[in-house]
């Protein structure tokens, strides 16, 4: 498209990219307000049908499913108050730190095929950095808040995030290994084919790992039972306690986005991305490759396919949190330090040996005539493909050389 | 050992302690003096069959009233009752001690009657005087912490004594 | 000293110097369960000290009941514990009737029962569901409102009330129970048994449920004797005590004829313990969750109980009996009574000087107590740990206060 817009239109190049980065960048902050909004409602819903209650059922008509816009509305009517001992820049500047957090993660997130804010030869790193931001929003939120409640939300916070990166690192690290890349679209590209190919089925150190980062991906976003920071049974709402109207629902914006993401990331990196379980457009013959329309066609599809699995990890999440009692704080910690962390090394050792002894995993179903992937890979190395240096990685990468990149 | 003979080795044991009792009463009671209350406490706390080891509840019973012309028909002197319901977990069997306190100490009103604490012996009584206390006004001496439990530290008086008058007003909101 | 370690620059302290803090919990939190404030002395995460305040929602019940008659004073019963108005319905009627030396009916004695024991049921469910919400789950909250709004119904329809029924009264009952409610009620019976099992699933034996209750708050069974602790509080630690087999003959008398087995741990064992989950192995007789365990347990034993009264109220004729007059006399005297109500034991004091009023009303509160050992049992716990233990004594402030 930007090469459209220099080469027929004629704008100037600066202008051009920055109209695509504005673009990228409204696309992804509605894909974030609106996907919240979704995600309140069906909270809201899937919560009431738990617990045998009907949820919201009149605003806009049947099911309730404005209720979450009719919130909306009605936190930016609210007072907008701070407590008289708060630090008042702190305290303002606090909610949109973790806003921004969660949404500069999303930039480097693929919604399909090569579909992503900005495609990053370390994607993986970026993301996973970016996300672990969120927590300065939430320690400066208890900081500032001049209250006692507040200040042991985020003490948790601090304590339980910060460790949760390690196991969650490790989780991650064994497909960037088994792909030879941080590149997410690579990673994701790689996958291609068969749900057999995809990265949870890949051994069985695999499969372990990717409950392991549920686990962690569950705690690093505070959800239930790992709510420590705002248990409400204990800290009265933990971090957001004195925060109200259009201020807490940015914390609450970027608490949904980040179950998104880490959802999306899981997707990726474990579930094949934007390849479905069944390779319906390979099937037909059919890749990004093979004209404008069905090119197009085959990325929505990509794109259906990823945000259904981020869905469901959403959705997977509520379940969690609408049964289960929440742990307590030295419990997170044992979990962490005592459970998460060792299995995710041994796994990770694990893998690595597997993928030393069998090269390409076991569960292939492919004759072996095309390797996943490579029919999009040769598009992409093509002629007018848009390609990173790191994405031009063949996709066969001998194994040794791959555990070599990660290790270095 | 019930009955009489229990009332004999109580006797025996805290000599002068049992002052009067009524055994025909539904609820059969041992009228104790007041400064032997925590010995015989402790005693029936510690005896060896019908160990008394849960108190239940201390009440105050305020004997006084504001109307002369009835006061002198009603028969009993004025005075501040206090009621022990004790229960033996093991027997499981209750016990009332009753022991008479006058109003006010040295008969100046706002001057709150003195009897020894029985916390030493159950834990309980801790709250259980401090309500006595902060409701009908009675100082329990040893008590470790004798503060109102129910009504607001500044308030005054001390609501189920009989002659109690609500205060015309507390910190701006009216009383009466 | 420390003044002269801080003036002194030679003196390095590697380690970081803490203070402790004190934290007002309530009376406006979610988890004090009405007004109670804790107040606590914290050190990081871990509880040194732990201070009730109590009274916030004192409303002079027993001023109250020295200036109207017997029978007036029974709506006030209803708001000390209104979770379980019935219970205290019954037990003041029962005070009452003790220092009148009133009998009332053979159907009487059998409605009474199976109305309080229904009661019971109801609120061990909200305790139960209250306590999950302590714990940070919340739909076993509603699993278990779910279920109370169906007796609340039933209540609804014998006496008209939903929370504060005044229904037991002094001398009898109010009301007749209406046609078909009886068979309502067994409808409701069998259709709760099966639910019993997906709140053990849901909470008892959950893994996480027991990592925040096993081993947290142990009750020693002398301490919970010491500090007059009753009820599940009681049963907890082990002590085998139930008003309605151990108290005074009135109370007694009702439950005359009537098979239940106290729902405590007896060599190991609570009784029927085949049917409901093991104990886990990390808990320890008198902790948070053996209070708990308790409660489940009663609210199958008065399940059985319930039917039990059926039974018996639908094999007995003739009527219901009337209740004593409002302005009835009461003779001179004094009576103490205890019930065993849901939350533990309920007394009530009376002191009658031959008028309808009565010169002295004294209730003993179960809660009263149960909360008293509270310092006690927050020694040296985490934060997270006091809505657990507070949660598990369920107490209401309403029977506190008074």
């Amino acid at each position: 498209m930007a090469e459209y817009l220099i080469q027929t239109v004629g704008l100037p190049e600066w202008l051009t990219w920055s109209l695509m980065a504005v673009l990228s960048a409204v696309l992804i902050l509605n894909l974030m307000a609106g996907g919240a909004l979704v995600f309140i409602w069906a909270e809201r819903k899937v919560s009431a049908r738990i617990q045998d209650r009907l949820g919201p059922t009149r605003t806009g008509g049947s099911f309730g499913w404005l209720q979450s816009l009719a919130d909306g509305i009605k936190l930016l009517a609210k007072e907008d108050l701070m407590p008289e001992g708060a630090d008042g820049m702190l305290f303002r500047v606090a909610p949109y730190v973790s806003f921004c957090a969660s949404f500069a993660a999303f930039i480097g997130l693929p919604f399909a095929f090569d579909m992503v804010g900005l495609r990053l030869n370390v994607g993986v790193f970026y993301v996973v950095a970016v996300l672990g931001l969120e927590v300065f929003g939430v320690i400066l939120a208890g900081y500032a808040s001049a209250s006692k409640w507040s200040l042991f939300g985020a003490m948790r916070e601090a304590a339980q995030v910060v460790s949760y990166e390690v196991p969650l690192g490790m989780c991650i690290v064994v497909p960037v290994m088994l792909a030879g890349t941080m590149d997410l679209v690579t990673i994701g590209e790689k996958q291609a084919g068969w749900f057999t190919n995809w990265y949870l089925f890949h051994d069985p150190f695999t499969f372990v790992v990717f409950w392991v980062y549920v686990t962690c991906a569950v705690a690093s976003v505070n959800r239930a039972p790992f709510d420590l920071a705002e248990a409400e049974s204990e800290l009265v709402a933990g971090f957001h306690t004195e925060y109200s109207g259009l201020r807490w629902s940015f914390f609450f914006m970027a608490e949904y986005s980040s179950m998104f993401l880490v959802s999306g990331l899981a997707a990726v990196l474990f579930l094949g991305g934007w390849n479905g379980p069944v390779p319906l457009a390979t099937l037909a013959g059919l890749s990004e490759g093979t004209g404008e329309t069905t090119g197009a066609l085959v990325r929505l599809l990509g794109l259906a396919n990823l945000l259904g699995k981020a869905t469901l990890g959403v959705l997977i999440m509520m379940w969690i949190r609408w049964t289960l009692p929440r742990l307590r704080i030295d419990q997170v910690m044992t979990t962490c330090l005592k459970y998460c962390t060792p299995i995710a090394a041994a796994m990770f050792a694990g893998a690595m040996v597997w993928l030393w002894v069998f090269p390409g995993g076991v569960l292939n179903l492919d004759d072996g005539s095309r390797r996943p992937g490579e029919i999009r890979e040769g598009w992409l190395e093509g002629p007018g493909g848009r390609a990173p240096a790191a994405a031009t990685a063949p996709a066969s990468i001998p194994a040794e050389e791959a555990v070599a990149e990660v290790a270095g | 050992m019930r009955g009489p003979a229990f009332l004999e080795s109580l006797e025996a044991a805290v000599p002068g302690g049992v002052v009067g009792t009524n055994l025909e009463a539904i609820d059969p009671w041992v009228e104790v003096a007041p400064q032997a209350i925590a010995e015989v406490s402790r005693w029936l706390h510690d005896a060896p069959e019908t160990a008394f080891d849960s108190l239940q509840c201390i009440t105050a019973v305020d004997w006084f009233e504001p109307d002369p012309k009835k006061a002198a028909k009603a028969g009993w002197e004025p005075h501040v009752e206090l009621v022990y319901h004790l229960w033996s977990t093991r027997a499981r069997v209750s016990l009332v001690l009753k022991t008479k306190l006058p109003r006010w100490k040295d008969g100046q009103p706002g001057q709150c009657p003195e009897i020894p604490s029985v916390v030493g012996v159950w834990r309980t009584a801790d709250w259980h005087e401090r309500e006595v206390f902060d409701l009908s006004g009675v100082q329990f001496v040893g008590h470790p912490d004798l503060r109102r439990i129910l009504c607001p530290e500044d308030w005054e008086g001390y609501p189920l004594r009989k002659d109690y008058e609500m205060p015309l007003e507390y910190h701006g909101i009216r009383g009466r | 000293m420390s003044q002269v370690i801080d003036d002194d620059p030679r003196i390095i302290e590697f380690d970081v110097r803490t203070d402790e803090m004190l934290v007002n919990m309530g009376p406006q939190h979610p988890s004090t369960h009405g007004v109670l404030r804790l107040v606590l002395r914290t050190d990081g995460e871990v509880v040194s000290e732990i201070e009730p305040h109590i009274g916030y929602l004192h409303r002079c019940a027993e001023k109250i009941g020295e200036n109207i008659s017997a029978r007036q004073f029974i709506p006030y019963t209803d708001r000390m514990d209104y979770l379980a108005a019935m219970n205290m319905n019954l037990g003041w009627s029962l005070a009452v009737e003790k220092l009148m030396r009133h009998q009332v009916t053979e159907k009487a004695r059998h409605l009474r029962v199976l109305i309080s024991e229904l009661s019971r049921i109801a609120s061990h469910l909200v305790g139960m569901g209250a306590y999950g919400l302590d714990l940070g789950t919340f739909s076993p909250f509603l699993y278990a409102f779910r279920e109370r709004e169906k007796i609340l119904d039933l209540f609804e329809e014998a006496c008209g009330a939903r929370l504060t029924y005044s229904y037991i009264t002094v001398g009898g009952l109010t009301a007749d129970l209406p046609p078909g409610w009886l068979a309502r009620c067994e409808d409701f019976l069998n259709q709760f048994e099966p639910v019993i099992r997906e709140y053990h699933t849901l909470l008892t034996t959950n893994a996480i449920f027991v990592k925040r209750t096993a081993s947290i708050g142990v009750l020693s069974p002398e301490l919970a004797i010491n500090y007059g602790c009753s009820g599940p509080v009681l049963r907890g630690s082990g002590v085998d005590q139930d008003m309605r087999r151990d108290g005074e003959s009135i109370y007694t008398a009702m439950y005359d004829g009537y098979a239940f087995e106290v729902a405590v741990m007896k060599d190991g064992h609570y009784p029927r313990d085949h049917v409901y989950p093991a104990v886990p192995h990390d808990a320890v007789l008198g902790d948070c969750w053996h209070r708990f365990f308790v409660r489940m347990l009663e609210v199958v034993q008065s399940m059985d109980l319930v039917r039990q009264a059926i039974d018996r109220y639908s094999a007995c004729k003739g009527p219901l009996g009337e209740p004593v007059k409002v302005a009835e006399k009461i003779p001179v005297g004094d009576v103490y009574l205890e019930t065993e109500c849901p939350k533990g034991q309920m007394g009530f004091y009376l002191v009658g000087n031959g008028t309808a009023i009565p010169w002295r009303v004294r209730a003993r509160s179960s809660s009263f107590s149960n909360l008293s050992v509270l310092a006690e049992l927050c020694h040296g716990c985490l934060i997270a740990d006091v809505p657990a233990i507070v949660g598990s004594l369920d107490i209401v402030m309403g029977e506190i206060d008074r």
